[in-house]
């Protein structure tokens, strides 16, 4: 679970975050409410998910609280790994 | 007690909402004066103008004295820093305080204010300071590294203001620091006389052909605005108002901004992004009565569930209204079990500068239906090959007659683009619709390849262009699909060069691309690799082909311009 967060994390400070940006984000950061990821761009993060997991998410569970937190995120991941 | 649609279209004059803010042919006007010290001038000085609030939690709020001194404050120091009237001066910020307050300096010095969506990459960005010739952008640190980026290419661009800069940071090239609540207030200014005519508002806007067009406002827009805003938001004294739109786009000026305080009524504003809980948590703890919002978001609600709702004490709500694209029946209908009241929807867009086609307090809410034409208003819908009226019933063009006074003056730069979008004697709006026997206009779809994305249209060729600047990429082109949330997404077909393979990591690829290069909004949520793309005999790619399918419609016959 650890090493799943700390991928979640590697790629949202990637893709979302600039090489410069000097926010400190973690595991329990705001991304949603935050504004770090829009709604528009949790599509691109979903389907991060579902290619390095092999897993389908619905959308009906791809919803902004769900997605709000690399917790929430990962915890979602390992709903849809194990079913 | 309201009055009503039939009362207030009998002998309605745009002259007489400019008599109520006190303007006469011909005098100076100035929203930024007329939002500010025409209030405070009023006796409200006191009154809460801003209430607002971030996602951290972190709180301000402003009276009409602090917003009229907050004001004089960024014209005086824009004046020192050497801009000029009628220069462009870009808002590139999240809903920040100095967002709101920069909006009505910048216009109260005389320039012309270029509020971008802070989320727009940095070729979105390029395009849109380009074309405008922008002298200054004010933005914030964390969006400065895409100003950065571009800077080489933008010759006219002569300042960077970062409005919360950290002192211990060296700040890079033509790059200045404003502390806008640390400087010593200006209590006197001398705003510019502007006039009716003078440009105030550039707004970027799309359409099928060509890179997004500078819709060019004018100050006369603050009559439209104002008396729009009272009418069909029925803002009241004692009201706090909530829309949720942001400045980047026109909702978030004409009614996030001039429409609401030039009417002297307090505004809550939440820097956030989307959390049902969190809304209503707002809406409840600032005791929200009139809400503009937008159906995406009403659906991103609805499927939180009335419940959710009902745990909040939203009691203190009046009136909601909703804007950006059609509003399903289906919300409506939501609506008034999670809130005891529908939302009325409203029409207009970029071009009209104010609602123009509303459902009106007290009239009879039809779900689907956008509502009568608001007076002084001359719509019709029409042919789109003649500019004839179609008989009642029948699909056609919504179309305006000249002569309200937010109408923009024209396209920056492009004025051959605003004299095409006239036919007939009319303005040609672009969105197909119907008119049933009581004067009701029903929406039907776009007459164009622009599509509408969570109430924001976004240009075809803007992102077609950017994916072909992807390795990968031979050709594509972007059209809308249906969502449930959004109304339309962008679908990209694509077609690869050699030795590029299809797959789910290169789908990613590209969505990430556009994204980062464009915006959010404009990044594809699905894309089809095919082999070849459908076209017209002389290689034209036919859009409507892909469309069609999208959406389930009959393409029609195409044998004639289609090739093998």
């Amino acid at each position: 679970m650890d090493e799943m967060k700390e991928s979640i994390l590697e790629y949202v400070i990637h893709e979302y975050l600039d090489d410069d940006e000097d926010e400190d984000i973690g595991y329990d950061t705001e991304l949603i409410s935050g504004g770090i990821v829009d709604s528009f761009s949790m599509v691109s993060l979903k389907r991060f998910l579902e290619n390095k997991y092999d897993i389908q998410i619905p959308d009906a569970d791809a919803s902004p609280v769900a997605f709000d937190t690399v917790n929430s995120i990962a915890a979602l991941v390992q709903r849809f790994k194990q079913a | 007690m309201t009055r009503t649609y039939e009362d207030r279209s009998q002998n309605f004059d745009w002259n007489l909402a400019a008599a109520e803010l006190g303007h006469h042919a011909g005098d100076p006007i100035n929203i930024g004066w007329h939002c500010t010290d025409r209030i405070c001038a009023l006796g409200k000085a006191d009154k809460t103008a801003l209430l607002w609030e971030d996602f951290r939690g972190e709180q301000r709020t402003y009276s009409f004295d602090d917003l009229r001194r907050l004001t004089n404050t960024f014209a005086h120091w824009l004046e020192k820093l050497d801009v000029q009237p009628g220069e462009r001066v870009c808002l590139f910020m999240d809903r920040v305080p100095e967002l709101y307050l920069g909006f009505l300096g910048v216009l109260k010095m005389g320039a012309i204010v270029q509020p971008l969506f802070s989320a727009f990459g940095e070729d979105s960005l390029w395009t849109r300071l380009d074309n405008a010739g922008t002298c200054t952008i004010v933005t914030q640190k964390k969006h400065v590294r895409k100003v950065r980026k571009i800077l080489d290419r933008l010759p006219d661009l002569r300042h960077v203001v970062v409005v919360d800069a950290d002192a211990d940071k060296p700040l890079k090239e033509r790059e200045v620091a404003l502390d806008l609540h640390g400087l010593e207030p200006v209590d006197r200014y001398e705003v510019h006389p502007t006039t009716a005519e003078s440009p105030s508002v550039l707004h970027y806007t799309s359409g099928t052909t060509g890179q997004p067009k500078g819709a060019q406002h004018a100050h006369r827009s603050l009559i439209s605005q104002y008396i729009t805003a009272k009418w069909v938001l029925d803002l009241r004294e004692d009201d706090v108002y909530w829309c949720n739109a942001d400045p980047g786009w026109v909702t978030g000026t004409s009614y996030g901004i001039i429409g609401p305080w030039a009417n002297g009524i307090t505004q809550a504003v939440l820097d956030a992004g989307f959390n049902a809980e969190n809304w209503y948590r707002f809406m409840e703890k600032y005791g929200v009565t009139v809400w503009y919002s937008a159906p995406t978001a009403i659906r991103l609600l609805m499927k939180e569930g009335v419940e959710l709702a009902r745990r909040f004490d939203l009691s203190g709500l009046r009136h909601l209204c909703s804007v950006g694209e059609p509003l399903n029946a289906e919300a409506v209908v939501w609506s008034e079990k999670a809130y005891g009241k529908p939302f009325h929807d409203t029409y207009w867009q970029t071009e009209t500068g104010c609602m123009v086609i509303t459902n009106f307090p007290g009239m009879k809410v039809k779900p689907g239906s956008m509502g009568k034409p608001f007076p002084g208003i001359t719509a019709a819908v029409v042919d789109p090959e003649t500019g004839e009226p179609v008989p009642q019933g029948q699909v056609g063009v919504i179309a305006l007659k000249a002569g309200w006074p937010s109408q923009i003056q024209t396209y920056w730069n492009n004025d051959a683009g605003f004299r095409a979008k006239h036919l007939n004697g009319w303005y040609i709006c672009g969105d197909q619709a119907t008119v049933d026997q009581d004067g009701y206009y029903w929406f039907i779809g776009r007459d164009d390849d622009v599509i509408n994305t969570g109430g924001h249209l976004v240009g075809p060729f803007e992102i077609e262009s950017a994916l072909l600047e992807h390795a990968a990429v031979a050709e594509s082109a972007a059209v809308a699909t249906p969502d449930p949330v959004n109304m339309e997404v962008v679908k990209a077909f694509v077609t690869l060069k050699p030795g590029f393979e299809a797959s789910a990591d290169m789908e990613l690829e590209i969505m990430n691309f556009i994204r980062k290069k464009l915006s959010p909004l404009a990044m594809p949520q699905k894309i089809a690799f095919i082999d070849q793309l459908p076209k017209t005999r002389s290689g034209k790619i036919i859009r409507r082909v892909l469309r069609a399918q999208e959406f389930g419609e009959p393409v029609g016959d195409l044998s004639t311009i289609m090739n093998d």
